[in-house]
């Protein structure tokens, strides 16, 4: 080495004290990683709960041992289910169902948020505020209308909707599609307004506006809502309860208790199983598409 | 290439009226500068020159056709925004071609323009970047030269340079200058920056209130100003306003600024103004640089006084200095040699030769 300088990286001999940070802001953070740890422990026990009792033999989950050891681990349970063909059936179904509806919401929601965020017509703001209300109501309170009107609407038509798997494809979206919009006018109204104009000047039909420009500079809002609609359709409970009952017609949620709980008999082993394997799907799709997931939810929430 | 022409051009939101009624000629291959302060409508006139904003009367001409109607697409124009309006999802060489592509132009006649736009803005080597790799004057010419691609009929302009820091505000102005002597394409340009305006344009139309307060070339509205706001708008530091009365003094025409200041007026000028009344309330406007220091040999129409100054700023080739006059804080240019300091006295002259006379009630220039 010929060079002179003499860089002494040593230098600085006071503590540090990570930057400048005062000690509020450490005690901030150390209470931040308490609840955290505290929260992610309450949300961790009952997974982790499944996952001991489905390595579990009915024997040892009846048996008084330790809840949380498991003495003899096996994999029948496992095994059981995934050559069942009724188990097949309720995940194809699930499948089907949340496959078909995320692609409903999306060809729904994505062209009438571009509507009502960015084509001034009369009443778009009280159509968007609408569209909101509408996610309100529970579904625990729609749901009988909803069969009166398809039992009706048999009867005249003698289209049969009730118990088939299909019919919830006409149901779930009053529950994605509304949510969906109002996520997508949040992300495109977050689009610079000279973004639009630069491509309606540049020869772009308003089509063209929302599939050249809106849907790509949105992915990420448009991942974030795509996620939604999937774990709504995914985690369905009550619709699937009241409008399919033949074995051959139930998805997951519905088809675990209704196949497993016989009387009062509760296969436990096969439920936790049955309920873990039903949570894959999500937890893969959420971890691969975190950081969009992420993105998608702040972006509406701060302009610029 | 075209000229625009606007006729009577109103624009009125629920109960604000932002145009009032704007008539303009705009000759094809010229460069025009909407310039005023915000709020004049400059930005809503040229928006609805580009058809983003409907009229609300009057008509708008591209090229002798009337096109109050005929949407954005088919005006055949092109714009360049203030926040460059980019589509980020794309590379700079797609930005370009965006235009072209939705008119499935072939795709070699799109190859050749964008290169050829590129290599007239500098950013070859850029073609292939995304926009948020690029810096604010990088983006500000690929917004260009998304615009010169398409050989529109018009180019408009919203405030291009107003995201740039100052330095490169300075040289993108000139880059435009440059594309316009190349292009020679119909040009509105909208600034806030009267500098920007004077050394773009070929003319300049000032706006205020949503109308327009005078059209002309740079040299016409620093040296005859029709109005008060003109006058003080245009030119910086801006012109002073000194009170003042005419007075007849021993058969010549006197101009009194003060009981102590009073300058007699050059023969030129005395003429013009004979006829105003001598009660009226008259401003005497005098830019910067017709007040200077005291020289050995006074030209004719050159007067002297005295002042104490308030502040100095030394600007390295002058120095501005600041002096109280009945209330009104004055701005004068003088050598920085001429041993201005805070606070000291200082001998200094006016040239009157260059004087302006307003009408306080009306601001019309006299």
């Amino acid at each position: 080495m010929t060079s002179t300088v003499i860089i002494d990286k040593a230098a600085p001999t006071r503590t540090v004290k990570y930057g400048s940070m005062s000690r509020g802001r450490i005690w901030a953070l150390r209470w931040s990683y308490f609840f955290l740890t505290l929260f992610a422990i309450f949300s961790l026990v009952p997974p982790l709960y499944m996952l001991i009792t489905s390595l579990k033999t009915s024997a040892e989950i009846s048996a008084a041992t330790n809840p949380w050891w498991v003495f003899h681990p096996t994999l029948s349970n496992y095994v059981g289910l995934l050559t069942s063909n009724q188990f097949l059936t309720f995940f194809r179904n699930s499948a089907f169902v949340s496959i078909f509806v995320v692609t409903i919401t999306m060809l729904i929601s994505v062209p009438a948020a571009f509507a009502l965020a960015r084509m001034r017509f009369w009443g778009s703001a009280t159509l968007a505020t609408g569209v909101f209300l509408t996610y309100l109501i529970p579904d625990s309170l729609l749901f009988i209308p909803l069969f009166k009107m398809f039992a009706v609407f048999g009867d005249w038509t003698g289209i049969q909707l009730i118990n088939r798997w299909y019919v919830l494809l006409l149901v779930y979206p009053t529950l994605t599609v509304p949510f969906c919009t109002w996520i997508m006018i949040g992300y495109f109204a977050s689009i610079p307004k000279e973004l639009d104009e630069a491509a309606i000047i540049d020869g772009a039909s308003w089509f063209q506006t929302l599939t050249r420009i809106f849907i790509p500079v949105a992915m990420p809002g448009i991942i974030a809502a795509t996620i939604f609609a999937f774990t709504v359709s995914w985690a369905q409970f009550l619709y699937p309860l009241v409008f399919t009952t033949s074995t051959d017609q139930l998805v997951l949620p519905v088809g675990i208790i209704t196949s497993l709980i016989k009387g009062d008999v509760f296969n436990w082993g096969q439920i936790m199983t049955g309920a873990l394997l039903g949570a894959a799907p999500p937890l893969i799709i959420y971890a691969f598409l975190m950081d969009y997931y992420i993105a998608g939810l702040t972006a509406g929430a701060t302009k610029g | 290439m075209a000229d625009v022409t606007l006729r009577k051009v109103t624009k009125r939101y629920d109960d604000v009226e932002a145009v009032r009624g704007i008539d303009l000629d705009i000759a094809d291959h010229e460069f025009v500068v909407l310039v005023g302060p915000s709020g004049c409508g400059k930005s809503t006139t040229l928006r609805m020159i580009a058809g983003l904003e409907d009229i609300t009367g009057g008509d708008i001409m591209i090229g002798g056709d009337v096109v109050n109607d005929v949407p954005p697409k088919d005006r055949d124009i092109a714009m360049v925004f203030q926040n460059y309006a980019l589509y980020p999802h794309m590379t700079v060489a797609e930005n370009m071609s965006f235009g072209l592509r939705l008119k499935h132009y072939p795709k070699a006649e799109i190859k050749s323009r964008v290169t050829e736009a590129a290599r007239m803005l500098d950013i070859t080597d850029l073609i292939d970047r995304k926009p948020k790799q690029l810096s604010g004057g990088q983006r500000q010419r690929v917004a260009m030269g998304r615009a010169i691609v398409r050989n529109p009929k018009v180019f408009l302009f919203d405030e291009p340079l107003s995201n740039l820091d100052a330095k490169l505000r300075v040289q993108m102005r000139i880059e435009i200058k440059k594309v316009h002597q190349k292009v020679r394409t119909t040009t509105v340009y909208v600034t806030h920056d009267q500098v920007e305006a004077m050394t773009l344009a070929d003319r300049v139309v000032v706006m205020n209130h949503g109308r327009i307060e005078q059209i002309g070339t740079p040299n016409e509205l620093y040296h005859h100003p029709a109005t008060r706001f003109v006058a003080g708008f245009i030119g910086s530091p801006a012109m002073n306003f000194i009170p003042c009365r005419l007075e007849e003094a021993g058969g010549k025409l006197n101009i009194r600024l003060t009981d102590r200041i009073a300058f007699p007026l050059p023969p030129a000028r005395a003429a013009r103004y004979q006829n105003i009344a001598r009660s009226e309330k008259l401003l005497l406007g005098l830019r910067p640089e017709h007040i200077a220091e005291a020289k050995m040999h006074p030209e004719p129409g050159v007067e002297a006084f005295d002042a104490v100054l308030d502040v100095t700023e030394p600007m390295g080739m002058e120095t501005l200095i600041y002096f109280t006059l009945e209330g009104a804080q004055i701005c004068g240019r003088v050598n920085p040699n001429a041993g201005a300091r805070d606070g000291g006295p200082l001998r200094l002259v006016v040239d009157l030769n260059n004087m302006h006379l307003l009408n306080e009630g009306t601001g019309a220039v006299l």
